[in-house]
């Protein structure tokens, strides 16, 4: 059966035992993103270090959705938590080209650790949305805290 | 009389399909789109192999029949809603553009000085809608009090998935310029009193659209019998082709309105200064038209038609209401909307505890069934039904028993497969 492949354990136990998630402060950016589709909200928080080179001090986020989108959201956060921003960019862009491989591709896992689980969400479209919210949101809310570093 | 539903699958290619690995397709989302038969996809080939061509302005012979294919299929849509004038037929792409046509009307009368004044909006004026729309049903009217400055209000909805009506006399008043409203709701199956909502909406002078996407494909519509001033459907929702949708008006509103889009057939005469239109329906019908889907409309509403649409209803109530009482019987499920086959059409939408919808689409697509999940472009409904998004199963006249029996399996398994439910973790 297809399903144990989509849905692998690693990712019905974040979405049972979600990491990082509930609405921690202080933060320097939150943003909100919605998928369309399903209506599926996130509201999510990033924290940067100060001083030095960038980088990724807390995440955290609220959120309603699926099993995909709510394992994908605590998985973004046990990677990029305490990563130079710049690293963390990274292994986002990893995961895009992961969820982009319609199934053809062989994550690393040292750089994506449990988010190779993921993998199987990539030969169905209709889902890909629903894992690529956190890091969308993600990537938005640093952006943001870049910006107003620099403008401080 | 029983339909036979063996013999109405036969006509249905696509229902012969495997999906998933060899799994036979079990398809609930006739609400979303409806599949085809081979009387309409025939029709349609007919049509491109030896008919085509442009309509009303190709003097051959082909042209000639184009444009009778075209005009005929006119004449089948307004027998079929039992209009007494095929001119009170507009082609539209969908139910959305049909009701874009009406709220831009409206708009373009607002713009200018000289327009009809029923169809000028203002400040002070108001449309009137309700909370279990489809957004189409509601942006465009959303856009158009933007742009007049008029108030948009709203019926709630009750508990039960009814219009909560209790507040009727504060909402239709002399300040309500249009209501528009759903004839059955695309999540809850509600099937609402248009004849009584017209006939408060006329009696201070406002004018009624209905949205009958859901319910023309499933039950015989009459729209002297509705007694509202517009109603819309699409094509592809009722065995037909997507690209082409029908807004019925009256006559004598039709021909007062502004036009909607500009462009080529729907004019009488153009200089560089200024243009005069053709009369209803040309008036709105700019552009090329979709000629070819007109044309496997027509073979829908004639399959439709000779299967008997009473028969399509008894079917499709049949179903519903085997489908009310499995699922009522499945804990930790909760069915949105009537709960009772009265007054309901055969889209059933649930929540159930513990599995997101998304999940439960995919565990269900996983065995064949193809259903529907999201917020199914009602999110004002399921923001005031207090959740995020369901899953919709909707039945039509290809359905069969097994199949609701099939939807019931993959609830359970998808229960099991989250453990989630009844006796799950």
């Amino acid at each position: 059966m297809q399903l144990e492949s989509l849905y692998q354990e690693i990712i019905l136990d974040h979405y049972r035992r979600p990491h990082n998630k509930g609405l921690r402060e202080p933060y320097d950016a939150e943003v909100r993103h919605v998928n369309p589709v399903c209506g599926d909200e996130l509201t999510l928080r990033v924290t940067l270090k100060d001083g030095g080179d960038p980088a990724v001090a807390d995440v955290c986020y609220d959120a309603l959705g699926c099993s995909i989108s709510q394992a994908s959201a605590s998985v973004l956060t046990d990677l990029v938590i305490g990563k130079p921003v710049s690293e963390a960019m990274e292994i986002g862009d990893a995961f895009l080209a992961l969820m982009q491989s319609k199934g053809n591709a062989e994550p690393d896992e040292d750089v994506l650790r449990d988010a190779v689980a993921f993998a199987g969400v990539s030969r169905y479209p209709a889902r890909i949305k629903c894992a690529l919210l956190s890091w969308m949101a993600w990537k938005d809310a640093t952006v943001q805290a870049l910006a107003a570093r620099e403008a401080g | 009389m029983t339909l036979d539903v063996a013999r109405i699958r036969k006509d249905f290619p696509i229902l012969d399909r495997k999906v998933r690995g060899g799994r036979p397709l079990v398809y609930l989302d006739s609400a979303n789109t409806s599949q085809k038969p081979r009387q309409v996809i025939d029709a349609m080939t007919e049509f491109f192999e030896r008919h085509n061509a442009n309509i009303h302005r190709a003097n051959h012979e082909l042209g000639e029949e184009a444009t009778e294919a075209y005009e005929g299929a006119r004449l089948k849509a307004a027998e079929f809603i039992g209009a007494s004038d095929e001119t009170e037929v507009v082609f539209t792409k969908n139910i959305s553009e049909a009701i874009n046509l009406v709220a831009y009307s409206m708009g373009n009368a607002s713009a200018s000085r000289t327009g009809p004044e029923r169809f000028r909006l203002g400040p002070g004026d108001e449309v009137l809608i309700t909370e279990m729309e489809h957004h189409s049903n509601i942006v465009p009217w959303q856009l158009l009090c933007e742009r007049t400055g008029a108030t948009l209000r709203w019926f709630g909805v009750t508990a039960d998935g009814r219009l909560d009506l209790s507040a009727i006399g504060d909402l239709i008043t002399q300040r309500t310029k249009l209501v528009a409203f759903a004839h059955q709701s695309n999540v809850l199956g509600t099937i609402n009193p248009v004849a009584m909502l017209a006939g408060r909406a006329h009696a201070v002078g406002a004018l009624v659209l209905v949205d009958a996407a859901q319910s023309v494909p499933h039950m015989p519509v009459n729209v002297a019998e509705l007694g509202a001033d517009f109603v819309g459907f699409t094509g592809h929702k009722l065995c037909g082709p997507t690209g082409i949708g029908v807004l019925w008006g009256r006559r004598e509103l039709l021909d007062e309105m502004p036009p909607f889009l500009g462009g080529g057939e729907m004019i009488e005469t153009v200089t560089m200064e200024r243009t005069t239109f053709a009369p209803p329906p040309h008036k709105f019908e700019a552009g090329t038209m979709p000629i070819g889907q007109a044309v496997g409309l027509a073979a829908a509403m004639d399959y439709l038609t000779e299967v008997g649409r009473d028969t399509v209803r008894a079917h499709e109530q049949e179903l519903l209401a085997h489908a009310l009482s499995e699922l009522t019987a499945i804990g930790g499920l909760r069915i949105l909307g009537p709960t009772e086959p009265v007054d309901r059409g055969a889209a059933v939408s649930f929540e159930l505890d513990g599995v997101h919808p998304h999940d439960a689409g995919q565990v269900l697509d996983e065995q064949g069934v193809a259903v529907r999940a999201g917020h199914h472009c009602a999110k004002p409904l399921h923001q005031a039904l207090g959740i995020q998004s369901s899953t919709r199963a909707s039945f039509y006249l290809y359905n069969t028993h097994d199949e609701v029996d099939a939807l019931t399996a993959g609830i359970r398994e998808a229960q099991r497969f989250f453990g989630a439910g009844p006796g799950g973790a």
